[in-house]
């Protein structure tokens, strides 16, 4: 039986030399919790699944920056790789995965040109491409829209896009859908409401696209604690649970997660 | 040195970058000559059956011919499926042929591909085994899997749904649907494992 993964996320600014993770925002002054490589060897150590870079500043110019981040990772982690961040052509997609990325992750530019992901699938397999929706709860009901009960009453979920910056008018659940049959891999499914709040994961979000889609689900956005994660797993299919804060603060580290997680019940690998 | 098979399917850089790690020697070879000198060679491959073969074939004779004369062979998941006569994935292509059977697609019902860590059941223990135990768990991404007619060269399987071939054992060849180089400390003890066998 497929194992429950635990995936540390790295938020990068390409705009410092060599790449640093973003720890947080505090009083608009940035936070750094260390260099990308160093830190990816940290939890590849611990026993992460899978590592996911995302460039939040997701722009062209500092791609060289990402290859040179992500070959310098291969060298020493031996998990598979996840990069996302501004990639819109499958000719950025080619340089990710040539410096050694496993997958990528797309968002904005696939909700602006969806075949960009059937190109990707095409060229590299549907398991090179991961969808990111960030999706938000909407309590005002349209018609045509996939309602959800939730203990705050139904809602829909609406993707946004440019990280959060704008909103499509899309249905999130309606977007899993047709990003699977596009040819998506995974769905990495944040949720917007919960992201940044330490309350733990939107599970009837997760729990909605994971019934609704065959391919694996990441669920994001939320967690601050391993009860968040052993929530997520036993209460939705979820098939990996995404956090950064968790681990760059050192509170708990993937290990002792995926302890706590395992003496629960919860198929994890150890 | 170890011949890493480069016909134009995938990244090579995780396998080398791994063989690296324990001290395997590796080189990217896109010449089939040069397999002659190797110590060691892996077949490593994504993307679909057909079209791996179709780049695979010039290598056929040199790899027929290292496999014949005893060189450690270690196939990598589509590198061990064209071992196989043939796939359902790519009805028409032949495949290399040195394991009898077939490569079918997984059944209804479960993720396909199967992506993620699932765990070894040992069959069959094996040197490139060494140092696995039953239950430690793997990095698979795929779709289709190898069911050989004589079951006897399968060393271990995984279960998605059915029992999945996951590691063949032949003679000096090896082979995993698993990638190792994705699999962490057990994945790279696999390799240390073949690098030792060329060595031998």
């Amino acid at each position: 039986m497929l194992a429950r993964r635990i995936i540390p996320c790295l938020d990068c600014d390409l705009g410092v030399p060599g790449g640093r993770v973003v720890k947080g925002i505090e009083f608009k002054q940035i936070r750094y919790a260390g260099i990308p490589w160093e830190l990816a060897g940290k939890y590849y150590e611990d026993g992460a699944d899978e590592i996911v870079f995302l460039d939040i500043t997701a722009s062209h110019e500092r791609r060289e920056t990402m290859v040179s981040v992500i070959k310098k990772t291969s060298e020493s982690v031996f998990v598979p790789l996840a990069v996302g961040g501004g990639i819109k052509t499958v000719a950025e997609a080619r340089e990710v995965f040539n410096a050694g990325a496993d997958k990528i992750t797309v968002n904005t530019s696939a909700l602006k040109r969806p075949e960009l992901i059937s190109e990707i699938a095409d060229r590299y397999g549907n398991q090179a491409v991961v969808v990111a929706i960030d999706a938000k709860r909407r309590y005002a009901l349209e018609d045509g829209r996939q309602i959800i009960e939730t203990p705050q009453g139904p809602c829909w979920f609406e993707c946004s896009y440019y990280g959060g910056r704008e909103f499509t008018g899309i249905d999130a659940i309606a977007w899993a859908k047709r990003a699977q049959s596009l040819g998506a891999g995974e769905i990495l499914l944040t949720s917007m409401d919960r992201d940044g709040t330490y309350d733990g994961f939107d599970i009837p979000l997760t729990d909605a696209v994971a019934k609704r889609v065959r391919i694996p689900v990441i669920a994001s956005g939320g967690c601050a604690s391993p009860e968040h994660m052993r929530e997520v797993f036993q209460r939705t299919d979820a098939s990996a649970a995404l956090a950064a804060s968790i681990f760059h603060f050192g509170e708990w580290n993937i290990g002792n997660v995926k302890e706590f997680l395992k003496e629960r019940g919860v198929n994890v690998r150890v | 040195m170890i011949a890493i098979v480069d016909y134009g399917m995938g990244n090579l850089f995780s396998i080398y970058n791994a063989l690296n790690r324990v001290s395997g020697d590796p080189k990217i070879i896109g010449d089939p000559e040069s397999l002659a000198s190797a110590d060691g060679i892996v077949v490593p491959g994504v993307g679909a059956f057909g079209r791996c073969m179709d780049r695979l074939s010039r290598f056929e004779g040199s790899l027929l011919q290292a496999f014949a004369e005893g060189t450690p062979m270690l196939g990598i998941c589509i590198g061990l499926q064209v071992l196989f006569e043939q796939s359902e994935e790519s009805p028409g292509s032949k495949g290399l042929g040195w394991i009898k059977g077939n490569v079918v697609r997984l059944p209804e019902g479960v993720m396909i591909p199967q992506m993620g860590w699932n765990s070894l059941s040992i069959v069959r223990p094996v040197e490139m085994l060494e140092g696995i135990a039953e239950g430690d768990m793997f990095y698979f991404v795929h779709s289709y899997y190898g069911v050989p007619t004589d079951k006897s060269v399968v060393s271990a399987t995984t279960h998605h749904g059915v029992d999945v071939t996951a590691a063949i054992a032949k003679d000096n060849l090896f082979a995993t649907q698993f990638h190792p180089e994705k699999s962490g400390v057990k994945g790279l003890k696999i390799l240390e494992n073949f690098v030792r066998s060329t060595r031998c």
